[in-house]
């Protein structure tokens, strides 16, 4: 139990830092290198759910969940880049 | 064995296939999936409405393993509302972008994000939300930067951002819930949550992150710019679909999954933030000098209105009195998607024409697009909430429930929010049927015009005259 | 409120929010069910026609979480697509790194397929093998292949649509013989999970090295796909 709670205070700490991070930043890289590490915080909570104990097998639903949740933030995060980088055209025109 | 609510979501996602795979025959295929889908979801809601609650599990293992697919009264009269503006709004963008370089991707963007609405409504787990609410965004705000210029991309890049945000913060209080009670079914969640601290936390993460998505004040700063600067059609659909979707789930949330959780110190805190939306974007409605920048923000103030009704459901006992706060709230709702997907096609159709949309210059409107002026006019009696339309039931019931409540700060705002209506409604109107011509450079064809009339009869006369319908409808599962 | 004054505010008030959810969460884990879908997942995974319990739920319990997740990629690479042409790409590359790329896709590529036949009894699966396809196609790109090994436009397209396209064929067939959408009949699951897998392989990896490029794929031949 120790080490799932230990895990969760991370990611939640990870959550809050990238909140933290997007509120206070205006590049768009900044805000979305936020978000991943908020998106990242809450996989790894979810992962510190899926723990129990040495010595039982992980509960394979949350592991799943976060492998979903990965992909869509890689989907999210290109777009979010190809927008970026057209507007940084756009603006150079 | 045919599962309509299957269908429903698949449908759309393989016209979306098919466009992106053959994209010079993308405008016929969105037609004839547009079509298809309406005629799919139309069974559905006759099923719900003869047989009652659907529901289906996917793969056949049943929650909580598996995810389901439920259709209550309340999903059942978003669906229908969401599929028929959506039917018009392609049959208006198969004219709009004809055979030009954006119809090749506005078709597949568009198909996918009807798909994900669809799922949206129909959605019955926590997780699967997460993943249709990222596609809706996606989709979403693909379809907002197509026209490429620097406010387009501007305005999508903060749609994007805060679209992530919010999707993330819900996220972190699904994971809370899953934590608690070990499922992510709604129905079995519903019967698990009690209060307490946990309880809450999730759903206030919940609720944050989707009002960032359904453009509650004051997080609604994305939404002007993203809704003003995307093509007419999106625009139609952003305004009058996509925020509600979230605010479906929201709805959701406090009346389904949390009835007996739910608060009235919270609701007062959702309601008063509704009031400020009704002000502000009035407000800045009023004060828009173009027409779309002026219907985006009046959605801003739309959306107001659904959160006003939040205190008084909250304080509501179970019974007659509660439902019909309920049904009038879904009525004010259908009754705007109807309206604003009409007034944002009548924009398009008025800056294709005048090559702008300032308002200060489109004296002359009404001679030379009658038709179109006279959608504005329609939508216009809606959003205001005049009789015959539906919205003026639903504001009579808001009204009424106030004044029993006892809540005067909320009759107030709803008189204020209403003469603002009127204000920037009658400015517009005031412009079009001004005499001093302005050059218009395009001949109408009837049929373009078609789309936008139908939504504006259905908003103003249709809903007011279906009331009846939609009461029975909801009395099928809905949220008690 | 002068800027500061904002941004202690808002790191007090983050301060204070992390606090109070790890105390909820802590709650949560304390009092919460120890289990939760771990023993049901164990009792229905002979069934599900794969020995991994993550391939199992993603290919079978939770089928259609993954396909909408397939259908968010889509999404994405068709906003992309929709935002331009993409860049000219890199320079060719000099003899070395041409001779270490010579050696390093079909690598990448065969790592892609042991993954992903893997995934049904380990750690592995079709986002892994798609993961490893695309880093192929990164390779490639920075290499100075302009369409990072990806084909011309039309078949670009249906690669990317693939995966979405076999969950939807395969859900749809068993629908219309009578088992319900995604419901794989006893015995059938596992060459129905590979089959999708298979797809969703070739398509992660087609759309994510297309997201790379970051634009709109060149036409086909003369006369085809057109704007």
């Amino acid at each position: 139990m120790i080490t799932a709670l230990l895990y969760t205070a991370a990611g939640l700490l990870l959550f809050c830092l990238g909140l933290w991070s997007f509120l206070m930043h205006r590049p768009l890289l900044r805000k979305l290198i936020a978000l991943n590490v908020m998106g990242s915080g809450v996989f790894l909570v979810f992962v510190a759910l899926a723990y129990r104990g040495p010595e039982g097998a992980p509960d394979p639903v949350p592991h799943a969940l976060v492998l979903t949740g990965i992909v869509v933030a890689v989907s999210a995060t290109a777009l979010a880049l190809a927008l970026g980088r057209r507007l940084e055209e756009a603006e150079r025109d | 064995m045919i599962d309509t609510l299957a269908l429903a979501i698949t449908l759309p996602l393989l016209g979306a296939l098919a466009a992106v795979a053959r994209p010079r025959a993308a405008r016929a295929i969105g037609l004839i999936t547009a079509l298809v889908t309406t005629a799919g979801v139309a069974a559905l809601v006759i099923e719900v409405a003869q047989f009652g609650l659907r529901r289906t599990d996917l793969g056949g293992w049943g929650a909580p393993l598996g995810i389901a697919l439920q259709a209550d009264g309340l999903a059942a009269a978003l669906l229908a509302m969401t599929n028929l503006v959506a039917l018009a709004v392609s049959l208006y963008a198969s004219d709009y972008f004809g055979d030009g370089p954006i119809r090749r991707h506005f078709w597949p963007l568009w198909l996918l994000l009807w798909a994900a609405l669809n799922g949206l409504f129909l959605a019955a787990d926590l997780f699967n939300i997460y993943v249709a609410l990222e596609l809706v965004g996606l989709a979403a705000v693909a379809l907002a930067a197509l026209t490429g210029t620097r406010e387009a991309l501007t305005a999508s890049l903060r749609y994007l951002l805060a679209s992530l945000l919010g999707a993330i913060t819900y996220l972190l209080g699904v994971a809370l819930l899953y934590a608690a009670h070990g499922t992510l079914d709604l129905g079995q969640l519903a019967n698990a949550i009690a209060e307490g601290p946990v309880a809450w936390t999730a759903l206030v993460l919940m609720t944050g992150g989707l009002s960032i998505k359904a453009a509650l004040w004051p997080m609604h700063f994305w939404l002007p710019p993203a809704h003003g600067n995307a093509p007419a059609p999106v625009s139609a659909a952003l305004s009058a679909l996509v925020v509600k979707a979230a605010f479906y789930l929201v709805l959701r949330l406090w009346f389904g999954l949390y009835d007996t959780a739910a608060t009235l110190a919270a609701a007062h805190f959702l309601g008063f933030l509704g009031a400020g939306a009704v002000l502000w974007g009035s407000w800045q409605a009023l004060r828009a000098e173009r027409l779309k920048r002026m219907a985006a923000y009046s959605t801003v103030a739309q959306m107001g209105y659904l959160f006003l009704f939040f205190p008084l459901l909250a304080a509501a006992e179970p019974g007659a009195a509660r439902e019909d706060l309920l049904a009038a709230l879904v009525l004010f709702a259908l009754s705007h998607g109807f309206a604003k997907a009409a007034l944002f096609l009548a924009a398009g159709h008025i800056q294709q024409c005048a090559g702008h949309d300032r308002i200060a210059e489109l004296s002359g409107t009404a001679q030379r697009l009658p038709a179109t002026t006279f959608v504005i006019a329609l939508a216009s009696v809606t959003l205001i909430g005049l009789p015959p339309s539906g919205a003026f039931t639903a504001k009579w019931l808001l009204l009424s429930g106030a004044i029993a409540a006892g809540q005067w700060w909320g009759v107030l705002v709803v008189l204020a929010g209403t003469l603002l209506a009127a204000a920037y409604s009658f400015r517009l109107l005031g412009r079009a049927f001004g005499f001093e011509p302005t050059p218009y450079r395009c001949i109408t064809a009837v049929h373009t015009e078609v789309p936008a009339l139908a939504l504006a009869l259905t908003a103003t006369l249709g809903l007011g005259l279906a009331g009846d319908a939609l009461w029975t409808l909801l009395q099928v599962g809905g949220p008690r | 409120m002068t800027g500061a004054a904002l941004r202690a505010f808002v790191t007090i008030a983050i301060a204070l929010a992390a606090g109070v959810l790890w105390w909820v969460f802590s709650l949560a884990l304390l009092e919460g069910p120890g289990e939760r879908l771990a023993p049901l997942a164990a009792e229905a995974l002979p069934r599900s026609g794969v020995g991994n319990p993550v391939t199992a739920v993603l290919l079978n319990f939770r089928a259609y979480d993954t396909l909408l997740e397939l259908a968010v990629l889509l999404a994405a690479v068709l906003g992309i697509w929709a935002s331009g042409p993409p860049d000219r790409g890199f320079a060719p590359a000099e003899i070395v790194l041409a001779g270490l790329v010579d050696w390093l896709v079909p690598l990448l590529i065969l790592a892609a397929g042991y993954l992903l036949w893997v995934g049904g009894q380990a750690p592995g699966g079709a986002f892994q093998a798609g993961a490893m396809l695309a880093a192929a196609g990164v390779v490639l790109r920075l290499a100075g292949t302009p369409r990072a090994g990806l084909p011309r436009g039309d078949w670009q397209r249906v690669l990317v649509v693939a995966g979405v396209a076999a969950f939807l064929a395969v859900g749809l067939a068993l629908m219309a013989i009578g088992h319900g959408f995604l419901t794989y009949p006893p015995g059938h699951a596992k060459w129905l999970i590979l089959t999708i897998e298979t797809a969703a392989t070739l398509a992660i990896g087609a759309t994510l090295a297309a997201a790379y490029v970051g634009g709109s794929p060149p036409d086909g031949p003369p006369g085809e796909d057109r704007a």
